[in-house]
């Protein structure tokens, strides 16, 4: 292709004088902007190019502001000014006669004019929501090109807040017989949904339409919407994977018209596309992903005929996402990219191979990308690749030694620009160690041993953070090797602190190390001239720790209660709240201090200059607040909390960002007794995450040399037999798996350093299960069906329902569920079953046929509701999930002071279970089963129905319990059936009534706060009144006194998390406070409150 | 897609298209820090880089550079073909397209982008189906003489 534009005139002025040059060129050579584009190319320095822009521009602005200028004039004005833009001259007097173009002019103009509207302006400019009658009426014209350009104009800019008054008319869109306004409407509708998805939610079910829409065009632009989408939530989407199988085996088909193709390629953007949507869909579930990869297969085996490496390369990593077997059938092609040249394709190897690594392949796979890391000179590619080895290196290292060394390299080449995590989580492994002491025992031992002649060699040249791990480890573990004395661990740490580039915080690392360590006597001197040396130093933590160092080392008995060795880090209580120090708060407030105000309230105060409305209950309330004057509204907590933030090592936690860094900023050995009598690693560690600036010369010396090797760095061709080695190495342990393995991460062989007591989330075996029973019943959209009118002959279409009939069949065998629905319902129609359901699966355009069996059972079940439940309302009855023998449904009944979860089992089949046991847990609920569990035995086809009772326990958006039901079968086997069921925290939100009074007091004592500006309701009423009232009736909560502008909330979530809401009218907005003792629960809550305010 | 610029081996702009909403400043500095980039590689180098979070695509083609800017999840090849059907397409429409159709048409190089990117995405990605909507935007082919006889006449009055 480059063959055709390689004649590109590269002598500029030469050929600006041929006029025989061919098409457009020429014509316009001898427009105005012709003579200036030519008179710009003739100057030789910037500031004659300045000079006649500058005059260009003038000519310009006297023609455009002339009463006689016609548009046709206007039109070639606005492209000279666009041409000036371009240079980078500003043509701002010209951005209002752009809009007037677009209005006025006529179809060819008027394209100009939008052109320079886009060109000119950005979302946010003022002059746009003068465009907005123009796009307006234009896409109500008759003229197609004028819709064209309405929409997208539309889809480029548009002010956010007046998507509102075109939504409607392009929404329309959707179902103009033309399919390149189609097309174009569903675009313009994602670029809504990308900057307001909430203006967009109620059309979801037109993007289906969309996706089903006989022209490909218009189906390709609406996967944009629904990648999207599915990113955000993916299962609610699960029953359009087989629709996006089915579009994806018809593209890599060839079904589509010749013209999609792409260098032989057919449509790779769709196809790219449909990879991803299907990925997201696959992921963490293996029924899904099971219907799509025969079609995945196919798609690679065609990429690689294609003989574009690379391509199938990436197809091939989204592939092992789901199955790492498939990779098996392409080794030799990832090794001789493996091989290849070039960097890029190198390192997507790299990303593939880590996506396959197991316990018997880490060792090869490990030291790839080491190899890869030393001849890398890309930051971002070292910090990425470091990552990925030290995830490895914890999840499958075949021994200790590996590990260490593994984790030293890393520690070395990733340098500080490493993620701190790395560190932490390595020093945590360390500390938390293994089950067996004799192992755990050896693993800090074999680290020891491999820093002590790290420091003997030249420290200098040893990254920050790893000189930090160092001194950690050997400030801990070194007295587990006998024949090391302290004295010299001592003295090489010693040797660290006088190194010039040492930062202030590996020095201070160090001296913990020290202090740790120095046990009186001999080492005496050296602890002493160090801690001399630092006491005095300019940095205060330095300072600190040098005066711990120094008292301690003189006070074993003290230093044996402050630092004991071998303490269990995980019994460490910290008091963030910083407690202890309140009388000395109140003191200093008593004695005059100005009391401490928030981030977010200084802001306010900035921002807002009216003295009355920065307080919500400020004057202009009538709570009475005797006690508490204005200034000293806080609370206790915050206020020692902030007097703890000055103090010394403020500026540790100020550069961390997430919330468990806060603790830094709490000295580490104070709590709320004083002292604390544990150690604590966790958080020395996390200090590692300030990142150091300054980083080792001996560091970037290494890069230099490194730099300077890789031009000369050329693969050598490996002998095939090499390869074959060396891919039986990488790829052990694939075939062998009996159980396909998600991620090719998630590996059935036990993990060698597992973390303890971390809460494993419910995540995708229960989703798995859930899934099971929603792609069944979810039918296929119409989206075959439709495509197939369009793309395929009739043969084909025949053969696409076969292969959509198969599918379902396969779907069948695999779970059984269809079986017992069909059983269910009608058991004598099974002769003509493979009719029926091909029926279902292909025409399906209804959601009919499958909804009978759920609709039938719920009726059912409705009369298993206990008895002293059935008066109460109660959601609907949902399945969860179901197999050969047991179905699962559950509803959630609301009561005024708790929320019952009620879960029907439904033994189906023919005969009785044993020992069934049902177990239901949350990670955000408090669980507690009412009356007994159901247990032991079910006869065939009878009820078992369970009760829970639900609070809450953490808050959080969506809240979910997840259950078992484990049981045997008559034949002895014994089976587990795994469910999910989710919960609106909007059903545990009870009105919470106090007096204003009451409310005064709380809210001063709430810690955890959230602002955020809501819609008003404009009906008629007053909106204040309004949207409250729409807020009481929606959420349930209690408005405990409107004020004029200003309005006071209160609810609670079950079965007592208190929430205060601080409502006021500010500019067009609610502006909203909430507060709360629970964390996460204000940011909870004012989601939901949005989502309320919405779906009015 | 953040943005596709078009600039000359002198690093002068020719096209520049912003697919998010971006101030000039950022603009500016977009514009200064890829012509850099871009020029400043050796021939024979592959044509993606990383800058700040984004993914950088370019291609030369005779003395233009195609430079498009993508979010780091993006495949970076396929980009690179975006590129290439963007030059294809502007090649169909010229006629063994140049530099100098590029500057002297830009607007119509911008008119045939819309066609073939819209908010971003791929909007079509037939070459044919982009080459018919771009041919009936100029439906008013007549029109287009008729405007360049009032053109020449405009000159001529002045």
């Amino acid at each position: 292709m480059s063959d055709v534009v390689e004649k590109t005139l590269t002598a500029l002025p030469s050929l600006l004088s041929l006029d025989s040059h061919p098409g457009s060129a020429k014509l316009s050579s001898t427009s105005k902007l012709g003579n200036l584009i030519r008179g710009i190319t003739e100057l030789t320095s910037k500031h004659e190019e300045e000079k006649l822009i500058q005059h260009e521009l003038l000519a310009i602005k006297e023609q455009v502001s002339s009463p006689n200028t016609t548009m046709r004039q206007m039109k070639e004005l606005m492209v000279r000014s666009i041409y000036c833009e371009m240079l980078g001259y500003e043509a701002s007097f010209s951005y209002i006669h752009a809009i007037k173009l677009a209005q006025q002019g006529t179809v060819l103009e008027k394209r100009v004019g939008y052109l320079a509207v886009s060109l000119f302006l950005n979302e946010s400019h003022e002059l746009l929501l003068l465009l907005v009658n123009t796009v307006l009426k234009d896409l109500q014209s008759t003229n197609l090109i004028e819709v064209c350009m309405a929409l997208t104009v539309v889809s480029q800019m548009f002010p956010k807040d007046m998507i509102p008054a075109i939504l409607p008319l392009v929404e329309e869109k959707l179902n103009h017989p033309k399919e390149i306004i189609r097309r174009k409407a569903v675009l313009a509708l994602y670029k809504f949904y990308l900057i307001a998805p909430n203006q967009v939610q109620h059309i979801h079910n037109k993007f289906r339409k969309a996706l089903c829409d006989k022209d490909p065009g218009v189906m390709t632009a609406s996967l944009h919407i629904y990648l999207q989408m599915i990113q955000e939530n993916p299962d609610a989407y699960k029953d359009l994977t087989p629709s996006f199988v089915t579009i994806l085996k018809q593209v890599v088909g060839g079904k589509l018209p010749m013209d999609f193709n792409y260098h032989t390629v057919p449509a790779p953007w769709l196809q790219i596309q449909l990879l991803r949507i299907l990925a997201l869909l696959g992921k963490n579930d293996q029924s899904t992903s099971e219907v799509m990869y025969e079609v995945l297969d196919e798609s690679l085996r065609r990429a690689e005929m294609n003989h574009n490496i690379t391509y199938g390369l990436k197809a091939l990593t989204y592939v092992v996402q789901q199955d790492p077997k498939l990779a098996l059938q392409h080794q030799m092609t990832i090794i001789e990219c493996l091989d290849h040249p070039d960097l890029i394709i190198k390192r997507e190897t790299l990303e593939l191979l880590f996506r396959i690594t197991n316990a018997q392949n880490v060792t090869v796979i490990v030291e790839k990308m080491l190899e890869f890391l030393c001849i890398s000179e890309d930051d971002h590619t070292t910090i990425d690749l470091v990552g990925k080895v030290a995830e490895l290196a914890e999840k499958y290292a075949p021994d200790n030694e590996w590990f260490i060394e593994t984790m030293n390299t890393v520690f070395s080449l990733g340098g500080d620009m490493m993620q701190p995590d790395i560190p932490n989580s390595f020093l945590k492994l360390l500390s938390e160690g293994f089950d067996s002491v004799e192992e755990d025992r050896k693993l800090k031992l074999f680290a020891v041993n491999s820093y002590v002649p790290l420091l003997r060699g030249e420290p200098g040249k040893l990254p920050q953070r790893f000189l930090q791990v160092i001194s950690w480890v050997l400030g801990e573990y070194s007295h587990l090797r006998e024949d090391l004395e302290p004295a010299e661990v001592l003295s090489l740490l010693a040797k660290l602190l006088d190194m010039k580039n040492s930062s202030s915080e590996t020095k201070s690392w160090v001296l913990m190390a020290m202090t740790k360590l120095c046990k009186g006597g001999t080492d005496a001197s050296v602890t002493q001239e160090v801690s001399e040396t630092y006491s005095s130093s300019l940095d205060t933590v330095l300072r600190q720790r040098a005066h711990e160092l120094q008292y301690l080392s003189q006070d074993p008995e003290l230093r044996a209660r402050v630092l004991p060795r071998g303490a269990n880090p995980e019994t460490l209580e910290v008091d963030s709240s910083l407690s202890f120090l309140d009388r000395f708060v109140s003191e200093a407030l008593a004695a005059g201090a100005a009391p401490y105000k928030p981030p977010h309230q200084r802001q306010e105060e900035l921002d807002q200059s009216k003295a009355l409305s920065l307080e919500p209950y400020g004057l202009s309330l009538p709570i009475s607040m005797s006690s508490c004057s204005i200034t000293d509204r806080q609370s206790p907590t915050l206020l020692s909390m902030s007097s703890g933030l000055s103090g010394d090592s403020a500026d540790l936690s100020h550069k961390g960002g997430s919330s468990a860094l806060k603790l830094d900023g709490v000295k580490r050995v104070w709590g709320r007794e004083g002292y604390l009598a544990q150690r604590e690693p966790v958080e020395e560690a996390a200090q590692v995450e300030v990142p150091s600036p300054i980083q080792s010369p001996g560091r970037q010396g290494e890069g230099d040399s490194l730099h300077s090797q890789t031009p000369t760095q050329t693969p050598t061709p490996e002998p095939e037999q090499e390869k074959q080695q060396l891919a039986s190495s990488l790829f052990v342990g694939l075939a062998s798996q009996s159980s396909v393995s998600l991620m090719g991460k998630s590996e059935p062989t036990p993990q060698r350093f597992r973390r303890k007591a971390k809460g494993q989330g419910p995540g995708s075996s229960f989703n798995a299960s859930e899934q099971i029973s929603s792609s069944l019943i979810s039918p296929p959209s119409a989206v075959d069906n439709l495509l197939c009118n369009n793309l395929l002959d009739s043969n084909n279409a025949s053969e696409l329902a076969e292969q959509t009939s198969q599918l379902s069949q396969r779907l069948t065998t695999a779970n059984g569920t269809c079986h017992t629905e069909a059983e269910l319902t009608e058991p004598d129609t099974k002769g003509c079953n493979p009719a029926l359901r091909r029926d279902n699966c292909v025409v399906a355009a209804d959601p009919g046929p499958h909804d009978d069996p759920g609709r039938l059972t719920e009726v059912c079940l409705d009369s298993y509701l206990p008895a002293e439940l059935s008066g109460l309302s109660h959601s609907e009855i949902a399945p969860l999930c179901a197999n050969q023998s047991l179905n699962l449904s559950a509803c959630h009944v609301q009561k005024e002071d708790s929320l019952i979860l009620v879960v029907f089992i439904i033994n189906s089949s023919e005969s009785a279970i044993q020992q069934m046991l049902l177990q239901v847990d949350s990670e955000e609920l408090e669980v507690s089963c009412l009356c007994d569990s159901p247990a032991g035995e079910m006869t065939s086809h009878s009820v078992a129905v369970g009760q829970y009772s639900l609070t809450v326990k953490r808050p959080a958006v969506h809240v979910e319990v997840v259950g078992t039901v484990s049981y045997q079968l008559p034949a002895g086997t014994s089976q587990s059936l795994q469910f999910s069921y989710k919960v609106p925290l909007t059903s545990f939100i009870r009105p919470f009534v106090v007096s204003t009074e009451e409310y005064g007091t709380m809210w001063l004592s709430f810690s955890h706060d959230t602002k955020q500006n809501l819609t008003l309701i404009n009906d008629n009423q007053e909106p204040l009144t309004a949207t409250l009232n729409a807020l009481k009736k929606k959420l349930q909560l209690h408005v405990v006194e409107v004020i004029g502008m200003e309005g006071i909330v209160a609810c609670r979530l079950l079965q007592d998390l208190p929430c205060l809401m601080h409502c006021r009218v500010n500019a067009g907005w609610l502006a909203v406070w909430l507060r709360s003792p629970v964390p996460d629960l204000p940011d909870c809550l004012i989601y939901h409150c949005q989502r309320a305010l919405q779906s009015l | 897609m953040r943005f596709m610029l078009l600039f000359s081996r002198q690093g002068k702009l020719r096209l520049q298209k912003w697919f998010t909403s971006m101030s000039d400043r950022e603009k500016k500095k977009i514009i200064r820090d890829m012509t850099t980039m871009v020029l400043a590689r050796q021939p024979r180098s592959c044509n993606f880089m990383q800058w700040k979070d984004l993914k950088i695509v370019y291609k030369r083609y005779a003395s233009l550079y195609f430079c498009l800017g993508v979010e780091s999840q993006e495949n970076e090849l396929l980009a690179l073909e975006i590129i290439h059907r963007y030059v294809e397409l502007l090649d169909k429409y010229f006629g063994n397209v140049c530099e100098l159709d590029i500057i002297f048409n830009f607007e119509k190089a911008y008119f045939i982008l819309d066609e073939f990117l819209m908010g971003g995405e791929v909007q079509e990605t037939s070459k044919q189906i982009v080459n018919r909507s771009i041919e009936a935007s100029d439906m008013l082919q007549e029109v287009r003489f008729t405007d360049m006889h009032q053109t020449l006449q405009d000159d001529r009055l002045e």
